[in-house]
Formats: C-alpha cells, structure tokens, sequence
C-alpha cells in the first residue's frame, strides 16, 4: 500500500472508533454541562452495555460469526438490539443517579465524584465475577461486503456503524436544540438557577442527561461489538478514558464538542498506530490533550464561563 | 394584598441576612426596596423564588403560604424574577430566552399574543430575537431580561436591580417600561439602588440595612425622610 492508501484506510478505521468514542463522549458532557460532575461510571455503563447488546443477540440465536442475516431480519436485529440495549443503559444510568448521586447532590466536594469511581468498579466487578474473565466472541451477523476506495478497503460494518452514530448523534443534537426538556437542559447548563426561576425542575433535566447519556454508551458499547468481534470486563477503562479525554478535547460540557473531539480521537488512535506504534497510542492521545489543554484550557470548542456580572 | 413577609429570617450557613422582615405588596401596586450593597436585597428576591428558602417565618402569596412551595409550582403560580445583573441563557438565542420564561406554559394563541406584547414594549428584542442573547449589549439584555419574565404572564414581576449599569437614556426608558407593565395589571416589586428614580415610579417603598427594614413608607414620604436625602438621593453627596 502507498502512504495515501496507508492514510486513507486509517482514516476510514479512525471515523469508526471516532464514532464510538463521540457517543460515549456525549455522556460525558451531558452530564457535566449539568452537575459539573465527572461521571465515571459512564465508563462502565458503555462496558454493561456491550454484553447487554450480546445478551439480545443471543436471544436471537446469533452467538458465533456464522449467522448472515441481510434485508429485513437484519434491519429487525439491529433495532431490537439498539433500542433494547439503549433502554437498558439508560435504566441503568437512571438508577446509578437515583440511587448513588441524587443523595449526594447538595454535598460539596469529590464525594459525587468518588462514588461514580465506585460504581464504576462495582459493575466491573459484577460483570466479572457473574460472567467470566475470558473475553466472548461477539456474534456478527453483517454481511461480508467490501468496496475498494483507491488502495483502501471500505466495510459495509463500517459504513453501518457511520450511519447509526451519525443517525444517534444528529437525534441527540436536534433533541437538544428543539425539545422543550433539551432547551431546558441547555438552560440548565448555562445559568442553573435562573433556569429554576424560569421553572425548571432541575432534578428532570439531570436525569434526562443521565438517561440519554447512558444509552448513547449502551448505543456504543454495541458498535464495539460488532467492530471488534468481542467484548470482555475491561473494556470500559480503556474506551472510556478515551472517550473522556474526548469530551475534554472538545470542551467539556459542549455537544458538538464531544462529536468532533471523538472522531479527532479516533483519527489520532488510527493513525498514531499505523504511523508510529500501536503501543504508544495512549502516550500520543494524552500529549495531544495536554497540549490543548496548555494552549487552550477549556477545550477546542469550550468557552470559558462569562462572569456573572 | 398579593404577597406578604411575616417575619422572615434567612440564613446563609452561619451568616444571618434577612431579620424578622416584614413586607406587604399590595394588588397593583408598584413597590420599591432600597438598600445599600449586601443588605440582603437580592436575598429577599431569592426568598421569594423560594431558591432561598426562609429559616424563620412565613411568606404569603395570594392569601396562601408559600415558603415551602417549590421554585416551579410558585413560577406557575404568577410569580416572575428579573434577575440580579439580568442572568440570560446567554448561549442561547433572544428568542429562546424569551421560551424559557414561557417553560411552564403551553404553546398557543396565549403564547403568540404575549410575544406580540413583548415585541410591542421592546421593538429593540424584536429585531434581536435570533442574536445569541451573550452577544447583546447590556441594556438590550436588559429588555430581554424583561420581555422573558412577561412571557410567564406574571402577576407579580420581581426586579432585581433593573438599571444597573445601564446608561440614563436607557434606565429612564427601562422605568417607563416598568410603569407601562404595572399600568397593565402586573404587581411589581423592584430592588433598586437608583432610589431617584425608583421613588419617582414607586407608590411605596422599604428601606433595608444589614437585614433589617428600617425605613418604610409612601414614596413621597420617603422623599422628604431627610434620612434618605441624605444616604440615597445624594443631596449630601453622602456615600451610601
Ligand atoms: N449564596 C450565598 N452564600 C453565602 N452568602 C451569601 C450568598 N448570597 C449572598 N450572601 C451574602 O448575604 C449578604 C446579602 O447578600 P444580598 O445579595 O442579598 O445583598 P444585596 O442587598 O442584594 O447586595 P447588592 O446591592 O450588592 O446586590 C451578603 O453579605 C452576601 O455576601
Ligand atoms: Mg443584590
């Protein structure tokens, strides 16, 4: 392959992992913009997510790579398995804010903060000891159908996995914009207490940015299966400190933010491992982040808040 | 009467604000509070929206006690807030502001005919309506401020400080507004350290120091309370 092919199949590999890192990044930044609180147990509501998406699969019949469903059935598969997945992480995030943030909401300091780290390990550890430490194949019910772009090879899991992110992100980013409760959750970001006054019930719009934040990584646990063939117990840490470092790229708090901040993830992840060493991934990733941070602290896409006067 | 204070303390942690204060508005009226810098002016805005919430006392609002009412259910009520330095969503657009001081009521003819009173006040908001309210200038943002809290078709509009740092050709058309908005039935209760030009609008006004109503009277009366010439009119160039 030439350099160009090289860069063009590294594009094409960095958009997909971008996309899965956006949408888990999203869940980062919907709750911060809300609680400026970082939730870490969003990393291990992506992980519950994948095996819940494997779980539906199963149920389908579908457990090895040998089942190709095309038309309809697959059409069926894939939104049972996202709805029916995104249901359950939502319901999981909305329980994690009820049972072990809300609680805490008029404490100050880490304490909110150190219970998402804690239940961030407790559901790593459920999901080990309950189902193993072996990692477990993903079924993969795609069709096997590859274009030729140039000297690049463009999967048809790929172009689905565009598509659904873009299709999740463009749903989310309308939601926000439009729907009453999403421009409530914008006002609520921007001054929280004028959006009381306004009548914002503050405890709604916190567990609308719980429940769609965790369905997006539930959404993204699932796109992980299907693009890695697997998933196991610890996949959580890895994607979502990624994932995180992308909501922060982007400026935290920031919707479109966290979209760009993904992919630009994704592309770095790609490209750092064709370029340089898969190995130095993460030392490249985080010296991308510190430098941004250096240069522009709130982010690429974030705003210092204005004062107040 | 529309809204009453009956001995209300509030307490921020350890601090003590607001002592045994006592106000009554009455139905139509406009009514002003002056005081100087931390006298707990803004707290007795916020004592009203109910995010402050009272530790002594009880605050009456259309013959029913409300100081336990959720923030939401007391906006729903007829209770509005111009905030303190105005407070928009400032990211957000002119025009979705002026939603949000809508949030609790429904879309419809009420909604379209409140809009048109707003752009009818505020010529100014309705050529704005899709700047990004952070960009606007101070005194627009002020309007804003204004035709959001009449979007919740309030009975009683709560102002805080509503010509600070604006320039006096804007306050004199900012208090015209305001005795426009109580011509047409809305109770106004306004925090104000201009106290020339809120005795000039105001039927009556309360004065308070380090939490506690000192002063209280019709606004002529209070104009000719020597007290007041001195430390609020400037006419000693006494500073407050
Ligand atoms: N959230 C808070 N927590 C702790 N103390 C507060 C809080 N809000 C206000 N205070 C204190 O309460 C006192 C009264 O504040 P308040 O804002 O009511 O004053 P004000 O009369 O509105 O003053 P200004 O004219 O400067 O706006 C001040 O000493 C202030 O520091
Ligand atoms: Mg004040």
């Amino acid at each position: 392959m030439t350099t160009f092919d090289l860069l063009l199949q590294q594009t094409i590999n960095g958009l997909s992992l971008g996309a899965m890192y956006a949408l888990l990044a999203l869940g980062f930044t919907l709750v911060y913009g809300i609680l400026e609180l970082i939730n870490f147990s969003h990393f291990n509501v992506f992980m519950v997510g994948s095996f819940v998406a494997l779980f539906v699969l199963q149920a389908f019949g579908l457990s090895g790579q040998e089942v190709i469903l095309t038309g309809l059935p697959l059409f069926g598969v894939l939104l049972v398995a996202f709805i029916g997945t995104m249901l359950f992480s939502g319901a999981l995030g909305l329980a994690i804010e009820r049972l072990c943030l809300r609680p805490l909401r008029n404490v100050k300091g880490p304490a909110a903060m150190i219970t998402t780290i804690g239940v961030s390990y407790i559901l790593f550890n459920v999901i080990l000891l309950t189902i193993g430490a072996d990692s477990k194949n993903f079924p993969n019910p795609l069709p096997v159908i590859r274009w030729k772009l140039a000297g690049a090879t463009l999967d048809f899991r790929v172009v689905l996995i565009w598509a659904i992110a873009l299709l999740l992100m463009a749903a989310l980013y309308i939601f926000v914009q439009r729907s009453r409760i999403g421009k409530a959750m914008r006002a609520t970001a921007q001054d929280a207490e004028a959006a009381r006054m306004m009548g914002v019930e503050v405890d709604k719009v916190i567990v609308m940015a719980f429940f769609l934040g965790s369905a997006l990584a539930g959404a993204g646990g699932l796109i992980f299966g299907l693009y890695y063939n697997f998933t196991s117990f610890i996949i959580g840490f890895t994607a979502g400190l990624r994932a995180f470092t992308a909501a922060v790229l982007g400026g935290i708090g920031n919707v479109p933010g966290a979209m760009v901040g993904g992919v630009l993830i994704g592309l770095i992840e790609a490209m750092g491992g064709q370029f340089i060493a898969t190995a130095w991934t993460d030392v490249i990733i985080f010296s991308i982040l510190v430098l941004v941070l250096v240069f522009k602290p709130a982010g690429l896409f974030g705003r210092i808040a204005p004062s107040k006067s | 009467m529309i809204l009453e204070f009956k001995n209300i303390d509030t307490h921020y942690g350890d601090l003590h604000v607001l002592k045994q204060v006592n106000y009554t508005i009455g139905d139509g009226e406009i009514v002003s509070l002056l005081g100087g810098n931390a006298s707990g002016k803004s707290t007795t805005m916020k004592t009203i929206m109910g995010v402050v919430r009272p530790t002594r006392g009880s605050v009456v609002y259309q013959g029913q006690a409300i100081e336990r009412m959720p923030t939401a259910e007391r906006v729903r009520r007829g209770i509005a807030p111009v905030l303190e330095a105005r407070r928009l969503f400032p990211r957000m657009t002119v025009f979705e502001n002026l939603e949000m001081g809508a949030y609790l009521r429904k879309r419809g003819p009420e909604f379209d005919q409140d809009l048109e009173r707003v752009y009818a006040l505020f010529p100014r908001v309705k050529e704005r309506r899709n700047q990004i309210a952070g960009t606007l200038s101070g005194g627009e943002q002020q309007m804003v401020a204004m035709g959001r809290a009449l979007m919740a078709r309030p009975k009683l509009l709560c102002m805080d400080e509503p010509s600070m740092g604006l320039s006096p050709i804007y306050v004199e058309q900012v208090f015209d507004i305001i005795q426009e908005i109580n011509k047409q039935g809305t109770t106004i209760f306004m925090v104000e350290q201009n106290a020339n030009m809120a005795l000039s609008i105001a039927h009556r006004a309360y004065v308070l120091q380090t939490g506690q109503v000192v002063l209280s009277g019709t606004a002529t009366e209070l104009r000719q309370n020597p007290l007041i010439r001195e430390a609020y009119l400037g006419e000693m160039q006494v500073a407050v």
